[in-house]
């Protein structure tokens, strides 16, 4: 595997950069650490609008004149906001990769925030969350996180509360630019065909001169112990009832956070398009009938979050049944571990899941951002060495310290009018 | 030639090999990544069903991984689990679609379960009904899918009831639950058989280790049975505007489909239809339907075209999501925005734009094994040569703006468009 180098500017900047010449491509990120995560209450959502302004123009490159370069350059851009960061990419052709660079050292510090795009974007990030609303999921998510998050802010959604959406001010929203986004609060990272050198050189020539100022002071707050398990119930329209059960684990950079990994693959499997059919918990849910479909989520975080697994109900069962059926598999776990051949099965699953989600060096960028973000860079390097390394013993040991009644949120969306929508034409 | 230019996958670098049921193989080696990918298609997709057995070409393809002569349910998951591969059988209006893939090690596994869930399926009773189960629960969660609501409305709206597009491909509540195991095994034993399957594999492997483990797998696969290849016929355009509204409990945004008959995949106007496609909704920020309805207007968090092609005729379709009170203004700017294309021709300036953005993008669509697979399958499922991409810039590079003009009032009229809008009632009140 190539090496990865690291670097810092003197103004703070980390830079990351691996070379990959097997496609005449360069993937550029730049992310930030500030999310979701780092908003205060009544400021919830500002850090993913604040990501939409940023492609509202610079002085040099107006609203717009970057999707056409970009598009132009036969390239890839785009950004998202997560709960632990921003993150910002271009992927182009190898010659074609100075715009983005130049591009991102620009609105790193020269984003204008017009009050008249300002406003034009909070119905846009309305409509967003407007769209998000309409999966009944969504409503489910969200009251599970804020179950489960009553200080932290975990607790609310990335696009944030409709009330916030709608009285935040411009002011507010450059503030948290200017705070935020600084080269001691970015890490810069290519991959893909370069000389590390010249790149590292074309860099310093980009980024060196931006104003160098300390690392923001992070919003967080502690969630302080759960002292019990929590439960919330949702009702929305529709004819699908899901369950969802969440506990609490440790952050990404905690040492058992991999070994739930192999746990989540044992009880749900790797992901995919395979639906994992074999693992524990498609059997014992989708296979009895009681459920259409199980998956789970296990995310790498900066602060501690959750497990969570999701059933959707066949029509006619009860979320009670599928509770009974998930605590039945995570006892059998806490009493029985897991064979050897299972780990064997999530050692070979994740060496392939790993293959398949770094064939493209737009997915290896994100994951050195992300790792660096997280943890350290080299927390994506050395994954699969550290995911082979967790035995039986430490599967069994992180189900019985995690898995656990006090810890627990679990959450229920049932469907409240089974009546079939109407249709008309005009 | 460059050394990339070289690398296109084109009839030098590509092996193509027709064997005697009338597979055709393509195999590209790909050796920057660890793994490989199978992607294939056969004449197996609901172009072939009957209107009141919907669905049924769907559902036989996702029964197919169910059960075989050889190995149960479990032992088939298991062969590909245990190892990390997947695959997956998806029935699309023309094609039965297979797509797979495994570390380049365990292409022999992968291609053994995929050649038996082809051949030999049994469709066991127990796990069909489970599968039918599975797919009435997904219908019924769609059935509260805005989105998913408009575009079956207007693809209903759009293609009469005597044409196969007119019902997709996912059938629904009352159409699964009559399908019978004797429905979905005389469906595969007419429809399932090599003659016209094209499998292309790319990946890390070497090619006559590959051509040897197909000719193994589905090298001696004969279907005596295998019926005549069905072609769907261009319908009638809409005569004036057809609107099509969908009220959904409990929503709080409209989704907005808008759909004209496009042109196929093959047709000569192909290209220029994805050059007026991309100005009016895809170039930058979603063309210049994203550049009024979303960054002018703020109406809108998505709102853009696409050109599906296909074997066609697909539909030309302009897709938006925005507030109920929106719903008209974003309707009008689309409208306006497709009589602007239909009635001027694009500037040099956007003619220029697209050639670059179209040809430019290629490396990137053809950095992954999915991303190479998926091209090589379209240059032999459309026949347009295996030097199509090595040509493809000078192709794009020869439209004029009056082709892109010509294409544009083909195929796109804002006084005959289908206009469908799926959300809450106008009277309700907001997260009812």
């Amino acid at each position: 595997m190539p090496q990865t180098t690291r670097h810092t500017l003197s103004n703070g900047l980390t830079v990351i950069l691996k070379e990959v010449h097997s496609a005449p491509i360069i993937s550029w990120w730049i992310g930030y650490r500030v999310g979701s995560r780092n908003e205060p209450t009544g400021k919830t959502g500002i850090s993913h609008w604040v990501e939409h302004m940023m492609f509202k123009g610079t002085e040099r490159f107006p609203a717009g004149a970057l999707d056409r370069e970009i598009d132009r350059a036969g390239g890839q851009w785009n950004a998202f906001t997560y709960m632990d960061y921003t993150m910002y990419f271009e992927t182009l052709p190898a010659d074609k990769i100075d715009i983005a660079m130049e591009a991102e050292a620009d609105r790193m510090a020269n984003a204008i925030f017009d009050p008249e795009e300002t406003e034009s974007e909070r119905t846009v990030i309305i409509s967003e969350r407007q769209g998000l609303e309409n999966q009944p999921t969504f409503w489910l998510q969200e009251e599970v996180r804020g179950a489960a998050f009553r200080v932290h802010g975990y607790h609310h959604e990335i696009i944030g509360d409709e009330a916030d959406l709608r009285s935040m001010t411009r002011d507010d929203l450059y503030a948290h630019y200017r705070r935020h986004y600084c080269p001691a609060n970015a890490v810069a990272v290519a991959v893909g065909a370069f000389d590390s050198a010249d790149m590292l050189a074309k860099i310093e020539s980009l980024y060196g001169s931006i104003e160098s100022r300390p690392a923001p002071e992070l919003f967080t707050r502690a969630e302080p112990s759960q002292q019990g398990e929590r439960r919330v119930w949702v009702e929305r329209p529709g004819k699908t009832a899901f369950y969802e059960i969440c506990h609490r684990i440790p952050n990404a950079a905690h040492e058992d956070w991999v070994k739930l990994k192999v746990l989540d693959n044992v009880l749900s499997g790797s992901g995919g398009a395979s639906d994992n059919k074999t693992s524990r918990l498609y059997q014992a849910l989708v296979k009895s009938e009681i459920a259409a479909g199980v998956g789970a989520m296990i995310v790498p975080t900066i602060d501690p979050y959750l497990y969570s697994i999701i059933v959707t109900l066949r029509e006619g069962r009860s979320p009670e049944e599928a509770e009974e059926v998930l605590l039945g598999e995570i006892a059998r776990l806490q009493e029985g571990g897991i064979s050897q051949e299972e780990l064997s099965k999530a050692r070979k699953q994740a060496k392939a899941a790993f293959a398949y989600s770094t064939e493209s060096v737009t997915e290896q960028a994100y994951w050195l951002a992300q790792s660096f973000v997280l943890d350290k860079e080299d927390w994506f390097d050395g994954y699969l060495d550290r995911l082979t390394r967790v035995s039986a013993d430490d599967v069994l040991d992180v189900a019985k310290r995690y898995l656990v009644p006090k810890g627990r949120v679990v959450g229920i969306l049932q469907p409240s009018e089974p009546s079939e929508p109407e249709a008309e034409r005009e | 030639m460059s050394s990339y230019a070289a690398s296109i996958p084109n009839e030098g670098n590509i092996n193509r090999v027709e064997f005697d049921n009338g597979l055709v193989l393509l195999i590209y080696e790909n050796r920057a990544v660890e793994s490989v990918n199978i992607t294939a298609s056969l004449h197996a997709g609901s172009i072939y069903e009957k209107p009141e057995r919907s669905g049924l070409a769907s559902l036989a393809a996702s029964a197919l991984l169910t059960g075989t002569q050889q190995r149960s349910f479990d032992e088939i998951h298991a062969s590909l689990e245990n190892i990390g591969a997947e695959l997956s059988l998806r029935g699309h209006i023309h094609k039965l679609g297979l797509f797979g893939k495994a570390l380049a090690e365990d292409l022999g596994p992968l291609l053994e379960t995929a050649s038996e869930a082809l051949r030999y399926p049994t469709f066991p009773a127990e796990h069909v009904e489970r599968l039918r189960g599975e797919r009435l629960t997904w219908l019924q969660y769609s059935s509260f899918d805005t989105r998913y609501r408009a575009s079956k409305a207007m693809r209903q709206a759009l293609y009469p009831a005597s044409h196969p597009y007119h019902y997709g491909t996912h059938g629904d509540e009352e159409s699964i639950a009559g399908i019978t195991e004797a429905e979905l095994s005389a469906f595969h034993a007419s429809h399932v058989g090599p003659d016209g399957m094209i499998l292309v594999i790319v990946g890390n492997v070497d090619t006559e280790e590959a051509l040897r483990l197909v000719r193994e797998t589905l090298g001696d696969w004969r279907n005596p049975e295998q019926s005549e290849v069905a072609r769907a016929d261009f319908p009638e355009a809409p005569n004036g505007t057809e609107r099509q509204r969908v009220f959904v409990l409990g929503k709080t945004q409209c989704d907005i489909s808008m759909g004209a008959l496009g042109p196929a995949r093959g047709a000569a106007d192909y290209l220029a239809a994805q050059i007026a496609n991309s100005v009016l909704g895809e170039f930058g920020m979603m063309g210049r339907i994203g550049k009024s309805v979303r960054e002018e207007q703020g109406l809108a968090y998505y709102a853009y075209s696409h050109l599906g092609g296909g074997h066609g005729p697909d539909p030309w379709i302009v897709s938006a999501g925005v507030n109920p009170d929106n719903v008209e203004k974003a309707i009008d700017s689309i409208l306006f925005q497709i009589e602007r294309l239909v009635s001027e021709a694009v500037s040099d300036e956007d003619l220029a734009d697209n050639q670059s953005y179209f040809t430019g993008r290629l490396p990137l669509r053809l950095e992954s094994n999915e991303g190479i697979s998926s091209q090589i399958h379209a240059m032999e499922s459309y026949k347009l040569g295996l030097n199509y991409l090595a040509e493809y810039k000078d192709m794009i590079y020869r439209i004029s703006k009056d082709d892109a003009l010509r294409a544009a009032q083909r195929y796109l009229d804002p006084n005959n468009m289908v206009i469908a809008v799926a959300g809450p009632a106008p009277d309700s009140s907001r997260n009812a």
